[in-house]
């Protein structure tokens, strides 16, 4: 692994995964850099997204569900994966979009606000400043100011994400999590996007999964490749996709498979 | 948010409360509704069962409670139970087979299924009124067993046909296909393949509906059928030529919820029980088969592995 | 399966011209009439409720000739049976209302919580046991809930409130309630669980807890669903005969208060039919007028409970 210029705002520490007798996950250990954009690739089935939902702890809403090891958060040193840990306590630290856009049939203040009235936000001028620089914040302010009370359902694809990244965003996590975020949207949506993380990370850590090789050179400084729930190779994108070190590394980059 | 970890744990610490007395909320009234349940069942065998002996099944009904029974109230179900279901069945099926293999989109359809809708949610009192002025006096059918028949046929038609639907609609295309392709006609597929494949659901639905039937009692008294029946309706097969009469169509009758009916109706305690009783054998009948229409379903769903 | 069988074209060569024309014409006919014979068993559907119009139009007609719709709307007393016949609707309307309002204040909150709980919290081995339970709950005969109702509910509650009498609205109205109460939780929370695991999740991800997620998201995108049932649960409260018959009273009433004793629409047509009146007297025709003002009243709710659930499945 390379060492990196920032400090690590998450280490995953030889991280295994199971649902039920499958190992979805095989030791999985990899730092992940604070403020940066660290993607995670490799064909499907490879485990990047379930490696993904372990950092916000969703595989716990699914029975038979465990994990082995840990991700341990920076700087209060604190393991995510440890049954001490509250997974609405790790929820509200670390948030996540999702691949399907997918705000909730109210308003799109309700919908950005939600966060924030979860955790017991009711004065209605907070909530109408912290939702005004999400939502500027996710870059979609100027489209939406107008029609705050509209339904979000009503909005186009690309806008309904940028709406959900708001939403995210209003809580002010400390990591993003994107699971495969433009996969459902067209070319400009997408590029609308990529732009939106190429200027959040300097805020807040990146994580990204996608299945777009080229996406993750465009946006990401590090990448994880993985395969068959191992973690194959990771370092600095730049190396990876012009000087892999491993032969299966090559041959996804390639194209040869995947 | 510029939370510190302390007041974050308070606060989730907060909301697990409230999630575990709703949970305990949920709970609580949920039992509540099948302690309802039970108390209605216990206190029915409670204070009926001291009367429910073979005698009260042999038994007509009389003046004297202790000597009171249901003779020509289950035999008059029985007998209503089988004219709804030859009223019902065919028609019905042959609705639902109409509506999911032969209607092509369109007005007539949608027409259709909104009556089917619509009929479903008709209080079954209203049915009674039908009855009474097209049944009982239009067509001069009296306050019979037929009419009752015809009466409650006409009320479980929209289950009948909506569960026929079901049952069709759970069978693959590639059955259809594959009957097609050896150049069967359309019918033809039907009765050799959709309907025997459908037969379990279909029938499942069936049983519900009567189970629905032989409970209701508005409708029957609307008709007017007489509520004090000590004679039974006239043998449909009898000794002497033609041999099979339909007299018993014609005949009065009562059935079973009128007799329970028409024993709590009376302000004398000896007969509460008697309603007890009758009550107790009524349940214990709809439980049977909607029991049985739920295994039935359960059946056909592990049966047909597709 | 002979049929097949000899339609299907025979393998193998044969140049000899099969007897297929003569057949299939045959067979093409056979098939017009059977679906003919299906078409007009459909069309039963359609002839009922034309029946059930057409009998309570055609019966209520001769009574609307001999009494003027404003005082059958306004009049505030129904005794059509009496030396001085009155034929006002609204005693009979507000016994119905008023043990209706009754179940739904019961059977709302019951029904409701139970979704939430069956849909969003409880394991789905519960929900299998339960769901069915809860069903068996609606196919109990209706008259077993009347004896239940005068026998074992009126008593208690005349413990709890002293000078009740024995027929009153409350006891009948308390038991509608737990009747309907599975129509309620059943389609509620199928509409709940209609609603897709990615709301919840976004939910979740976000750090809100079950109960946050149930009323705060799944509870308001499942609504058309619910309300649906709450309407359709309404009109079957509003036709319930039995429970009223044996328990509520035979005097029309026209009060808004549980406690006294009233009269239903139901309970009266029920009273009518099981007395002797003349075919064709006023008396006789009064129940029709009765009968089409209840099916007009469930019209509406099904005609808003069908629309509320077509809002339902367009929204997924």
């Amino acid at each position: 692994m390379n060492s990196s210029a920032s400090s690590p705002k998450a280490r995953v520490k030889d991280l295994s995964f199971f649902y039920g007798d499958f190992q979805a996950l095989k030791d999985v250990s990899l730092n992940v850099a604070e403020n940066e954009v660290t993607a995670l690739i490799g064909p499907s089935g490879c485990g990047k997204s379930t490696l993904l939902r372990c950092f916000n702890r969703m595989h716990d809403l699914y029975p038979g569900s465990r994990y082995d090891g840990q991700i341990v958060l920076e700087p209060e040193n604190i393991d995510l994966l440890s049954p001490q840990m509250d997974p609405i306590e790790t929820r509200m630290r670390i948030g996540m979009v999702f691949q399907k856009p997918n705000p909730f049939p109210k308003s799109i203040f309700e919908n950005v606000a939600y966060g924030l009235r979860i955790m017991g936000e009711k004065r209605e001028a907070v909530l109408a400043e912290k939702v005004e620089k999400a939502l500027r914040d996710a870059a979609i302010w100027d489209e939406v100011k107008d029609r705050l009370d509209n339904l979000a359902t009503s909005l186009s694809g690309g806008q309904q994400q940028r709406v959900c990244i708001a939403r995210t965003l209003a809580t002010e996590p400390e990591i993003v999590l994107f699971d495969e975020p433009t996969s459902a949207l067209d070319p400009i949506a997408t590029a609308n996007i990529e732009e939106l993380i190429m200027e959040l990370h300097k805020r807040v850590t990146i994580l990204i999964v996608t299945h777009n090789m080229q996406q993750a050179g465009r946006v990401s400084r590090y990448t994880a490749f993985m395969y068959l729930g191992e973690l194959v190779e990771f370092g600095e994108t730049e190396q990876i996709f012009t000087n892999p070190l491993k032969e299966q590394t090559e041959n996804y980059i390639t194209g040869r498979f995947g | 948010m510029a939370f510190t970890r302390e007041e974050m744990r308070r606060l989730i610490g907060r909301h697990k409360i409230k999630d575990m007395g709703f949970e305990l909320l949920g709970l609580v009234v949920m039992l509540l509704s099948l302690l309802v349940l039970f108390a209605l069942f216990g206190q029915l065998a409670i204070d009926g069962a001291a009367r429910i002996n073979p005698d009260f099944f042999d038994s007509f009904p009389s003046r004297r409670a202790g000597s009171a029974g249901i003779l020509s109230a289950w035999v008059g179900s029985l007998l209503v139970m089988l004219v709804t279901a030859l009223a019902a069945v065919p028609v019905g099926v042959a609705a639902g087979v109409y509506l999911e293999e032969y209607a092509r989109k369109g007005k007539m359809a949608d027409l259709i299924e909104i009556n089917v809708t619509n009929l479903a949610g008709v209080p079954s009192i209203i049915y009674g009124l039908l009855a009474l002025g097209l049944l009982v006096y239009q067509f001069g059918l009296g306050e019979s067993v037929l009419t009752a028949g015809l009466t409650l046929g006409m009320m479980i038609l929209p289950i009948v046909i909506v569960s026929t639907r079901e049952a069709i609609r759970a069978v693959p295309q590639s059955i259809r296909e594959a009957s097609y392709g050896l150049g069967a006609s359309q019918w033809q597929t039907v009765r050799y393949h959709v309907l025997p494949y459908s037969s379990a659901g279909i029938l499942t639905g069936v049983i519900i509906g009567l189970s629905r039937a032989i409970g209701e009692t508005a409708p029957i008294i609307t008709i007017g059928a007489l509520t004090f029946i000590a004679f039974l309706p006239p043998p449909p097969i009898t000794g002497t030529p033609p041999f099979v009469n339909f007299d018993w169509l014609f005949s009065p009758f009562t059935v079973m919820p009128i007799q329970m009916f028409n024993w709590i109706s009376r302000p004398d305690a000896d007969f509460h029980t008697n309603a007890a009783a009758a009550g107790v054998v009524l349940v214990v009948m709809t439980l049977l088969m909607n029991a049985t229409a739920i295994w039935l379903r359960y059946r056909a769903r592990q049966r047909i592995k597709w | 399966m002979t049929d097949v069988a000899s339609v299907a074209a025979p393998a193998g060569g044969s140049l000899k011209r099969r007897k297929l024309p003569g057949n299939r014409r045959w067979q093409r006919s056979r098939e017009r009439v059977i679906e003919g014979v299906l078409f007009v068993c459909a069309l039963s559907a359609v002839a009922i409720t034309a029946a059930i119009i057409g009998v309570l139009l055609y019966e209520s007609s001769t009574f609307f000739e001999r009494v003027s719709l404003w005082t059958f709307l306004t009049d505030t007393q129904w005794t059509p049976l009496f030396e001085n016949p009155r034929y006002g609707i609204l005693p009979l309307v507000s016994g119905t209302v008023t043990t209706s309002a009754v179940a739904l204040l019961v059977a709302i909150p019951l029904g409701t919580i139970t979704a939430i709980y069956l849909s969003e919290f409880a394991r789905p081995r519960v929900r299998e046991v339960v769901k069915p339970i809860l069903e068996l709950i609606s196919g109990v005969p209706t008259v077993v809930f009347g004896y239940f109702a005068l026998l074992f509910v009126t008593p208690m509650l005349q413990k709890l409130i002293p000078g009740l009498p024995g027929f009153n609205l409350l006891g009948p109205g308390i038991v509608i309630g737990i009747m309907i109460v599975p129509y309620i939780s059943s389609l509620s929370e199928d509409a709940m669980r209609a609603v897709p695991m990615h709301l919840r999740e976004a939910s979740y991800g976000m750090g809100a807890s079950r109960f946050q997620t149930a009323v705060r998201v799944v509870v308001p995108a499942a609504t058309s669903g619910i309300v649906a049932s709450y309407i359709l649960a309404i009109s079957r409260a509003v036709g319930e005969t039995m429970v009223v018959a044996i328990a509520a009273g035979q005097q029309p009433n026209l009060t808004f208060d549980p406690t006294e004793s009233a009269a239903t629409i139901t309970a009266f047509i029920v009273q009518v039919a099981m007395g002797d009146l003349p075919h064709g007297s006023i008396g006789y025709q009064s129940i029709f007028a009765a009968g089409l003002t209840l099916l007009l009243m469930t019209l509406v709710f099904n005609l808003l409970g069908h629309w509320a659930r077509k809002r339902f499945r367009e929204a997924y």
